[in-house]
């Protein structure tokens, strides 16, 4: 008998947003022009708080952090698709996504800081506390999506990690779960070429991460992640699918990460200049810029207009942050379990 | 009242439970259908479909990672981990998340789950499904560690647990799975986490044992007038039983079968230092294990602390 092709899968890349700021008109998703200024808003707010950071941690006033510098796109444009149900489930680079879905500022600024109660996360927020472990987030989006369709609540769980998320454990047993069970989750991958100093390349041999999902028995698309009209739109879409029970998707958001790993990191040992270079053409907020600016949503006002909002915003953060008084050392032990252990009660003693 | 085995006990604590509360579900390998393969979940899935009962895929740490998930949303998942042995690849969902989320959110999300697995050895299996490795889980804060010792018991804790709103690892032993019967009552009831059990009152040594050990315990204290406590709860522990018994008999022997080295019985004996060492008469004394790989059946009745073992430890307290 001869052989036959029994299964092929082809990946589609969507760009719609070029570096040029011309969009592809065919391609666009529905946004108004309120919607656009408020996800470039969005993108200088984040990328202000980012630097804002940067500078308190030179200073000794935040711990190491992980800048978001270069994937504004991926994630204001992904947390913007989100409605107010849907549920989060972060890794612990997304701060532009925590301060798209309207998580105070200054409760990062306070989480970065080394204070737990940064992550306490009001009750009308539906984003997770972010998460260190690399992709150990991957099954809990999984599982919530799993009680969500028990409860019949008609909502998309996201979940986010980068490309050395791809290569673990759970990423392999949350994508399986959810493709077996046709779970209501989109996963995005900020596939932002290093993970620390492993290049993309040496994390896996797959040519795309997309491709991973057909593995899993869903789609994976690839979109160009400083687009952020691109990343919006397959979310978007991803999330749709999900909530009429047509199952997972597997975004593959292609960015760059412009900075440091982290504040302990030092890129230059391990990445070329010129390639840093030649990312800085493909700027997010530069071609967004661009486009509104064509189409008369930009001026050089506006601009001075919210870098000074922002700036006052993110001001007006850090003193809050930093007016809030440090915890009482009996703190630490409220919230191991419900209630204090008899053991526990004893070592509080101490204090 | 029904004369019933730990496999029936369990699965009436939880096919109670999940009928008292929707929110709580089951998932795990082979868990629907098969019913678990000690059939500890028999009979579950028919009454509570398939959306309630889940078999999943061969996923251990995709299993607790969405119970996590689950519970984080609100559900009260149950998972069965089909041996002790497969626990190790949950470690990291265990001890990264489930132990921390109420601590890292300041109490805005907990994690009210239950992982069921059987544990210990005695049934002659293969490599990896004798394992007892409960101190492991016992180290880490955030989580409580139950273990029972009949079918009494194993239903009033395993309600408990289920109630419970934080993580609670549940031990069965498979040797006790299907050794003893005993009224087991249709009606609810539970037993508290955190407190031991006096198993028979004494003056002159304190025993102390879980799971299958207690029984090993009781066959080796025939002509002594030794306490037994049964600690069911590893962690946390009740502390104010076993110093209780301690300060009374001033003699002290812990039994495990885990390895020596850093098992629970470390733990208890430099509790018991610390809180009664004026009260003893004796060195505390630990029959355990030894600080081997868990061995296949063939060495298995060496490893585990026979009733001689215990008893010339009894003896040995009794000298002073
Ligand atoms: C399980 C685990 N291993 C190692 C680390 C240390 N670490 C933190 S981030 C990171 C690289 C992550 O790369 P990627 O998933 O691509 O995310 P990115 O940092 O690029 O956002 C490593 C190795 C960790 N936090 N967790
Ligand atoms: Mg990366």
């Amino acid at each position: 008998m001869p052989e036959k092709t029994i299964e092929s899968f082809t990946v589609q890349r969507l760009d719609i947003l070029d570096e040029k700021g011309i969009a592809d008109e065919s391609l666009m998703p529905s946004l108004s022009d309120e919607d656009i200024k408020r996800m470039y808003e969005l993108i200088v707010l984040s990328r202000t708080f980012d630097q804002r950071a940067l500078n308190l941690q030179r200073e000794g006033r935040l711990g190491a952090y992980p800048s978001l510098l270069g994937q504004e796109a991926s994630q204001i444009g992904s947390a913007f698709a989100c409605e107010k149900s849907d549920w989060v489930f972060p890794s612990f680079r997304e701060m532009g996504v925590y301060i798209t879905l309207g998580y105070p500022p200054h409760m990062l600024y306070q989480y970065w800081a080394g204070d737990e109660r940064g992550l306490k996360i009001s009750d009308n927020v539906t984003i997770f506390p972010l998460c260190v472990p690399v992709g150990t987030q991957i099954p809990h989006a999984v599982g919530a999506a799993i009680a969500a369709k028990y409860r019949g609540d008609k909502i998309g769980i996201v979940t986010y990690f980068g490309d050395g998320g791809t290569s673990k454990g759970d990423f392999h047993e949350g994508f399986n779960m959810a493709g077996v069970f046709r779970l209501p989750v989109v996963f995005i991958c900020q596939n932002n070429q290093w993970a620390i100093s492993v290049p993309r390349e040496k994390q896996t041999a797959s040519k795309t991460l997309a491709q991973k999902a057909f593995a899993y028995g869903f789609e994976g698309v690839q979109v160009d992640g400083n687009d952020i009209f691109s990343v919006y739109k397959a979310t978007k879409d991803a999330l749709e699918k999900a909530k009429r029970g047509d199952g997972p998707t597997f975004i593959e958001c292609f960015t760059y990460r412009m900075s440091d790993h982290t504040t302990s990191d030092d890129a230059t040992k391990y990445r070329s200049k010129e390639e840093v270079d030649a990312w800085k053409q493909k700027d997010p907020i530069l071609r967004l810029r661009l486009f509104m600016e064509k189409k008369g949503l930009w001026t050089e006002q506006y601009q001075k207009d919210i870098e000074e909002q922002s700036t006052l915003i993110i001001d007006e953060a850090v003193k809050e942050a930093e007016s809030i008084k440090p915890p009482h050392p009996e703190e630490m032990f409220a919230y191991t379990y419900e209630k204090l252990t008899p053991r526990q009660i004893k070592q509080m003693k101490g204090f | 009242m029904p004369k019933v085995n730990m496999v029936q006990a369990i699965n009436l604590a939880l096919k109670e439970e999940m009928q008292r509360d929707k929110s709580v579900v089951i998932l795990g390998e082979d868990v629907g259908k098969d019913g678990g393969v000690f059939r500890i979940t028999e009979g579950l899935i028919e009454q509570f479909g398939t959306e309630r009962v889940m078999d999943t895929p061969l996923s251990e740490s995709g299993i607790v990672g969405a119970a996590v998930g689950m519970a984080i949303y609100g559900l009260k998942p149950v998972a069965e981990i089909q041996f002790m042995g497969f626990i190790y690849p949950t470690i990291d969902q265990l001890f990264s998340h489930a132990a921390r989320i109420r601590s890292r959110s300041r109490g805005r999300f907990t994690c009210p789950i239950v992982v069921r697995t059987p544990y210990g050895a005695g049934i002659k299996a293969l490599e990896l499904h004798s394992e007892s490795t409960e101190a492991l889980f016992c180290h880490m804060p955030g989580i409580k560690v139950v273990v029972p010792s009949s079918p009494y018991n194993a239903k009033g804790l395993l309600i408990s647990s289920i109630r419970d709103p934080d993580p609670v690892i549940f031990l069965e032993s498979t040797r006790l799975y299907r050794l003893i019967k005993e009224d087991v009552s249709e009606e609810e009831y539970t037993l508290p986490l955190g407190s031991a059990r006096i198993v028979q009152e004494g003056k002159d040594v304190t025993l102390i044992a879980w799971g299958s050990m207690l029984h090993r315990v009781l066959q080796s204290v025939e002509g002594v007038d030794a306490e037994v406590i049964d600690l069911m709860t590893l962690s946390p522990f009740d502390e104010e039983t076993v110093y209780k018994s301690v300060k009374k008999t001033g003699r002290v022997v812990i039994v495990h079968e885990a390895p020596k080295t850093c098992g629970f019985g470390a733990e208890l004996s430099a509790s018991i230092a610390e809180e009664a060492m004026l009260y003893l008469k004796a060195p505390i004394l630990r029959v355990t294990g030894y600080d081997v790989v868990m061995p296949l059946p063939k060495f298995e009745d060496y490893y585990m602390p026979s009733v001689e073992r215990i008893r010339k430890a009894i003896e040995e307290v009794m000298k002073y």
